[in-house]
């Protein structure tokens, strides 16, 4: 499953961007977002044009009403660009019917958000077996399939119990189970830490990191803490007002230290 | 989604909250309960009229006749048919054909005379009939006081009430009530009647004297035609039953009042009025008939036997077409009946609409989160459907058995009411398969039409909106 390569370790050097070993996952091109509140309009996002290729661990950093949720949401399918496009593994959502873009969230991407977003009624393993009913996967198959996407994410002792008897770190595994269920090629998480203690955090966020480096998933991850994303994320956007106001690769100690504390070789073009 | 899927989130989206989906259950339950309350109530009067005029025999007879004899029923439909010289004889053969045909439960021929009974010695002129052995069965003589005759050949009668008035010498007092059954049956019962009637003898049989197959017959007087001599007879008969009600009220003029066995009467080879017509044709030995009734199985079949009987050369008559207007009538009602009840029906949809409503408020962010996580427009859709459509056959089949339930306690009470009026039960309440089955759909088709705006409302539900909302 995992793509991973064993390659010697090299400091990053060169702008991820300008690399093309590697498929291009996601591509946005001059994607807007404006809400028309009567006279005014809200440009949530304007004008943003940015690319991930497959395997990145990105992270969208800004202050609180940068616009990082709303490029979340149009890479995921869940809102339609103003203007612009947004191609995701070839396919440009603008142009999607409803239909398409319910297929696209089902099977390409999977979504964590910061309220978890459980449903309440259900118990973990059924929260984790829902995105498989859409899916029309054999009533046969689902259960194991869930069972072994809770082992991994460490909830199998939790399964019966509904959200409300989870702690929030647990909600946030059985979250992240659940958007792993349908093997999507994409993870978007919406500041899946922010409500979290730090060391609750911590643990989502290596599971995070393990679906990238070992199920070779790509991640893009929003969030306005910027040592978290230095500890995790192989590269930056930064959002302000709706536009993207910088792009870098991870070059801090944190992340060096903690990648190699880990022992994991990151994949480096 | 699949369906077991859409079942199953779908129970459990109506289990989150019991009570009002309970509820507006209970509201499908008691419109489907209404219609069907009233649609049984329709078919059930319905049920109970034709088998009351199935029960009087005019709905299931067919009366024919023959071609030859012009004053037959049905001439206008003539048209093309044989001069009567050369259609067909109704005699036995062609009588034992009828009989033959499918569907065919009885054939028998129409006797009745006018002639004198002799009572203590009175005479009493008044038109006699022939009654076959089914007409035991009938509601004409449910009433009867005694009884129906013993066996098809006895010598016994059964009388109207106006005649055993007659013979008692009372008159009915007009403006007051009539005088019950059972008190002019008391003196009456067992009692000997003497029937005279003028019987037909072969020509050449005639000086051998062929009346003994009846013990008590005298013969007064010799009549000689060419073809066949009468003669007069007297047969005493013991009055069985007074009936209370008037059996033949529609033949009018020609009502008897005194009924005798069939098998008798044909035995008895009895001169008729409408013989004088036939004396050409009546030359063989064989019975020949002015007309012949038809016991019908089935009345809906009467329209091939009446078909197939034209096709052997007689002309038929039934009172077919006046069931059709009866049909109409009940058509009319059921429709009204069912529009009624479908009112309470709809007011109930108005509720389905209102909790799928209040569902998609109250899972607003649910919805968001399906969603978000994959689901479709359609699969979003569906599970509303789903919901309302579970609610619906749910309330359909609790629907009907409250139906039921209501109409047996009704049929019950008035039962109750009616046994209390001395006046025999009556069941007046059906409700046919077809009904549990139709009332069930339509709550289940009703139900679903009043998903159509809720389903469609929540399967546009923005999802980022929903999930933006706390
Ligand atoms: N439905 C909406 N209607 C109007 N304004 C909106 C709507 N959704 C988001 N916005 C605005 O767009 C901007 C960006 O929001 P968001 O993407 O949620 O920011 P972030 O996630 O960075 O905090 C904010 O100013 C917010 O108020
Ligand atoms: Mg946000």
């Amino acid at each position: 499953m995992g793509t991973l390569q064993n390659q010697p370790t090299e400091m990053p050097s060169t702008n991820a961007i300008t690399s093309t070993a590697k498929a291009e996952v996601i591509r946005a091109e001059q994607l807007c977002r404006h809400y028309r509140m009567g006279e005014t309009v809200i440009r949530a996002v304007d004008g943003v044009t940015l690319s991930v290729r497959a395997g990145e661990f990105v992270a969208l950093l800004g202050s609180s009403g940068s616009g990082k949720s709303s490029v979340l949401n149009l890479i995921a399918g869940l809102d339609r660009p103003t203007s612009g496009s947004v191609i995701v593994q070839g396919r440009d959502l603008a142009k999607l019917s409803r239909e398409e873009l319910a297929h696209h969230r089902l099977r390409t991407v999977g979504m964590v958000f910061q309220s978890f977003n459980l449903i309440v009624s259900m118990s973990v393993i059924e929260n984790v077996e829902l995105p498989m009913r859409f899916a029309e996967i054999d009533r046969g198959k689902r259960d194991a399939m869930a069972r072994e996407a809770l082992a991994r994410v460490g909830l199998q002792a939790r399964m019966n119990h509904k959200p409300s008897e989870l702690s929030g770190g647990e909600q946030q595994r059985a979250a992240l189970a659940r958007a792993l269920i349908n093997r999507p090629q994409l993870l978007l998480a919406d500041e899946p830490t922010g409500n979290l203690d730090s060391h609750t955090g911590v643990e989502i966020m290596n599971l995070v990191r393990e679906f990238n480096q070992h199920l070779g998933m790509t991640v893009v991850m929003v969030t306005h803490e910027r040592a978290l994303a230095e500890r995790y994320a192989q590269r930056f956007i930064f959002l302000a007002d709706g536009k993207l106001v910088g792009d870098e690769v991870n070059s801090s100690a944190a992340f060096k230290e903690a990648t190699d504390r880990v022992g994991i070789e990151v994949e480096r073009e | 989604m699949k369906l077991p899927d859409l079942t199953e989130l779908a129970v459990r989206n109506l289990r989150e909250s019991v009570l009002r989906n309970s509820l507006t259950t209970i509201g499908i339950s008691v419109g489907v309960a209404s219609l069907v309350a009233m649609l049984s109530l329709g078919i059930g009067l319905q049920q109970m009229a034709s088998r009351r005029l199935m029960k009087s025999g005019l709905f299931d007879t067919v009366v024919v006749t023959s071609r030859r004899d012009l004053r037959n029923f049905g001439h206008e439909e003539n048209g093309n048919a044989p001069p009567p010289g050369e259609s067909k004889l109704l005699d036995e053969d062609a009588r034992l054909e009828i009989e033959k045909l499918p569907n065919v439960t009885e054939v028998y021929p129409d006797i009745r005379f006018p002639t004198t009974l002799l009572y203590e010695d009175k005479p009493h002129l008044t038109m006699v009939a022939a009654l076959p052995w089914s007409a035991k069965s009938t509601d004409a003589f449910e009433t009867l006081q005694g009884q129906f005759f013993s066996n098809e050949t006895a010598h016994e009668a059964v009388i109207q009430k106006a005649f055993a008035e007659e013979l008692l010498g009372r008159t009915p007092k007009p403006g007051l009530d009539e005088t019950n059954a059972r008190e002019l049956a008391g003196p009456l019962l067992g009692k000997e009647l003497t029937l005279r009637y003028a019987q037909r003898e072969a020509a050449t049989a005639a000086s051998n004297n062929t009346a003994s197959n009846n013990g008590s017959a005298s013969q007064d007087e010799n009549l000689t035609s060419a073809a066949y001599s009468v003669v007069s007879r007297e047969l005493k008969l013991k009055i069985v039953g007074v009936s209370d009600l008037d059996p033949e009220s529609m033949r009018g003029p020609t009502r008897a009042r005194v009924f005798v066995p069939l098998k008798l009467a044909e035995n008895l080879h009895i001169m008729l009025p409408t013989d004088l017509r036939e004396i050409s044709a009546a030359a063989g030995d064989q019975a020949v008939y002015s007309s012949v009734s038809v016991r019908v199985q089935d009345p809906a079949k009467i329209r091939g036997i009446e078909d197939a009987i034209k096709k052997m050369g007689f002309n038929t008559f039934s009172i077919l077409d006046a069931t059709r207007s009866l049909q109409q009538f009940f058509a009319v009602l059921d429709l009204f009946l069912g529009i009624f009840g479908s009112l309470a029906l709809a007011v109930a949809s108005i509720g389905i609409v209102n909790t799928l409503v209040m569902a998609i408020l109250e899972r607003r962010r649910e919805i968001g989160i399906m969603k978000a996580i994959g689901a479709s427009d359609g699969d979003v859709k569906k599970l509303f459907f789903a919901e309302a459509g579970a609610m619906g056959i749910l309330g359909g089949i609790v629907g009907v058995v409250l139906g039921w339930a209501i109409g047996q306690v009704i049929n019950l009470g008035t039962n109750v009411y009616l046994k209390r009026q001395s006046l025999p039960p009556e069941h007046f309440w059906a409700v046919p398969v077809w009904l549990v089955g139709a009332a069930i759909l339509f709550a289940f088709i009703v139900s679903l039409a009043a998903g159509l705006y809720p389903a469609g409302r929540a399967a546009r539900l923005d999802p980022v909106q929903a999930l933006r909302y706390e």
